[in-house]
């Protein structure tokens, strides 16, 4: 049997302003270790609704999620704070690297605030990673003044940093040109083969998702396939 | 365990927007630099206007007051005990100015640990005389050496010298004004006629001047010594006790303390120049008010800046929270700008008050009434420099507050959806 990393048991979102709106009805799956799953479905699905609640950035929805075998509902923004730094590593649409940072520094930081390891272990670590990604020669770059392309490798980077029980990501393909969104691709398939990286990724290209172990299709707040 | 880390974040955000940090910081550097001198220098005239009258006044006065018996005998006759005395044209007794028992009341008061010193003081009314007219003055017998530790006599004996008033016998220092209406020069003799009709060379061997011209045109200083054989009195004879206590604040219980004991009129400072406490505190008041209205202003400088830097820094607030950093790191790090602002520009300012105020104290200020005074005045008092700093801080924490507070609520999926 496999270990499951994440587990969502009868997820119900609602938006109360204007008008209460149900955006996911009944949603209930389980993710497993080293699984690469994509979440698709048409723009207004509730896909990234849904993430977000999987990320426990959002806390406002009725059932419950498990992350690592432990119930994540109720618990408060301290705790899930940490555990978003170590267990869950984030990867956006718009690369969303703290400017004020250089490369290295921001894949640093989740590391640094988790405080596992000394500041020089967290950049031995970091570097390690840019240079998982081809990325190493970038490092001491201001994070502005690198390509989109790069942006996103070095967000990944930042994603991985603590070693997290699962990636997730927003369309991280979604801004990127092909050549681009091609080795972003490639990247994910290496950390999921080879690093037996757990991974949700919600995207609405499809040949993406094709090419993932797994997916999940939304329609109208349900899962409609998994 | 995260505070290295809270520090580093903090101080990149600074850095990014070194700019409006250092208009900040300037605004709180100066806010506090003029709180310092503005407060130094209110403090200084203080003290100057203050030690005019204080340095020269004894915290406690002790003498003899030629008054009407509180107890007239008709009052103690049990004859009368039941009614209503009035009685007319009461007289005074037969009393004396010199106080009784005198030295074992000096050696008492100096033996008592409060107090700093006790000085006697002899005080006569006497007629200088300038050829053929004759000018009343007052001549103050005082133990020199006393007068000069306990009451800075000699930042008042502006020529001559005050000792010399105890070491040349027969000698006299002349209030500056009295000095100019008798032309004398110091080395001159002046005549002196008492009440009892005596004359006495005297030898002027310096000017006292007050800065109240009033007093120096009457008043002039002798040693006790020379005094007492001027009215023909024995060594004993003094009609005062002068006391300086260790504490001012106490003068009014130890007046009260001695006139009981010693069956003796006492005086407290406090009794005797109320006015000039009332306007010392009104000055504060008026100098902190103003120092710190300068530091709330700075305040709004500080809580404006922050809040424009969490508005451009929405992106990089929610990144960090969803990267695992939680609304109180978020909190902690603005909150860190805010306070380092406030501890950078409050150091520079103390620095720059500090060095106005050493400015101010080397402007002239040369004036005839305050012989001792050759700059404007300045009290350093670590004081000051320790409320601003505090207020700098605590200023800058409000500022800070509730930008933080509003940094550390900021909802990272509203920030990543919106875009």
């Amino acid at each position: 049997m496999q270990e499951t990393i994440l587990e969502a048991r009868h997820i119900v979102k609602e938006f109360h302003d204007p008008v209460t709106v149900q955006v996911l009805t009944d949603i209930t799956f389980k993710v497993n270790k080293g699984e690469f799953v994509s979440v698709i479905g048409k723009s207004g699905c509730g896909k990234s609704t849904l993430l977000y609640i999987l990320s426990t950035m959002d806390t406002d929805y009725k059932g419950e999620l498990l992350i690592d075998q432990e119930l994540m509902t109720g618990r408060s923004d301290v705790e899930l704070a940490r555990i978003r730094n170590e267990k869950i590593g984030f990867v956006f649409q718009f690369h969303y690297l703290l400017n004020e940072f250089s490369v290295i520094r921001n894949v640093m930081l989740p590391g640094l605030k988790l405080g596992k390891y000394s500041e020089q272990e967290v950049e031995h670590r970091a570097l390690e990673k840019l240079k998982m990604l081809g990325i190493e020669h970038l490092a001491s770059q201001k994070a502005y003044r690198i390509s989109g392309g790069e942006k996103q490798r070095v967000a990944i980077a930042r994603a991985m940093i603590n070693d997290p029980h699962i990636v997730m990501g927003d369309e991280p393909t979604g801004n990127l040109d092909t050549k681009n969104s091609e080795h972003v691709f490639d990247i994910f398939k290496e950390l999921a083969e080879v690093h037996n990286q757990t991974l949700l990724i919600v995207t609405h290209d499809q040949s993406f998702a094709e090419r993932s172990g797994r997916i999940i299709e939304m329609e109208d707040g349900r899962i409609i396939r998994h | 365990m995260n505070t290295k880390l809270i520090f580093g974040i903090a101080r990149s955000m600074m850095m990014a927007r070194l700019g409006q940090t250092l208009v900040a910081a300037v605004g709180v550097s100066f806010s506090i630099a003029m709180f310092i001198t503005l407060l130094s220098f209110m403090n200084g005239l203080n003290d100057l206007l203050d030690g005019l009258i204080v340095n020269r006044t004894p915290h406690i006065r002790l003498y003899n007051e030629i008054k009407p018996s509180e107890n007239q005998p008709i009052n103690t006759a049990s004859a009368f005990k039941d009614s209503y005395n009035f009685i007319s044209s009461v007289k005074s007794g037969i009393s004396r100015q010199e106080i009784y028992n005198s030295g074992p009341i000096l050696q008492a008061v100096q033996s008592d640990p409060r107090v700093l010193g006790a000085t006697p003081k002899l005080t006569a009314q006497v007629f200088f005389n300038e050829g053929t007219i004759d000018i009343t003055g007052v001549i103050n017998g005082v133990d020199v050496e006393e007068e000069m530790r306990l009451f800075k006599f000699r930042d008042y004996v502006t020529a001559g010298s005050a000792i010399d008033a105890k070491n040349v016998a027969n000698s006299i220092i002349l209030g500056k004004g009295l000095a100019e209406i008798l032309a004398a020069d110091i080395g001159d003799v002046v005549q002196v006629t008492t009440v009892q009709g005596e004359r006495f060379p005297l030898k002027v061997v310096g000017y006292f001047q007050s800065g109240i011209q009033e007093i120096d045109k009457v008043q002039s200083y002798a040693s006790i010594v020379t005094t007492q054989k001027l009215i023909g009195k024995p060594a004993n004879y003094m009609t005062d006790i002068q006391v300086k206590l260790h504490d001012l604040e106490i003068a009014p219980a130890v007046a009260q303390e001695y006139s009981t004991k010693f069956a003796i009129d006492a005086e407290d400072i406090q009794t005797a120049n109320s006015q000039f406490e009332t306007g010392s505190n009104v000055r504060s008041i008026i100098s902190y008010a103003v120092g710190i209205t300068l530091l709330i202003v700075a305040g709004f400088g500080i809580f404006n800046i922050l809040n424009m830097m969490i508005y451009e820094k929405m992106d990089s607030i929610a990144i960090l929270k969803a990267t695992g950093f939680s609304g109180r790191d978020v909190n902690m790090v603005f909150l860190v700008i805010a306070l380092s602002i406030g501890f950078f520009g409050g150091m520079v300012g103390l620095l720059f008050g500090f060095i106005f105020s050493v400015i101010i104290d080397n402007i002239p200020f040369v004036t005839a009434a305050l012989p001792t005074i050759k700059t404007y005045p300045v009290n350093y008092s670590p004081v000051f420099y320790f409320i601003g700093g505090f207020f700098s801080l605590i200023t800058t924490y409000f500022a800070g507050f509730f930008p933080a507070r509003k940094a550390s609520k900021v909802d990272p999926v509203e920030i990543i959806r919106g875009k």
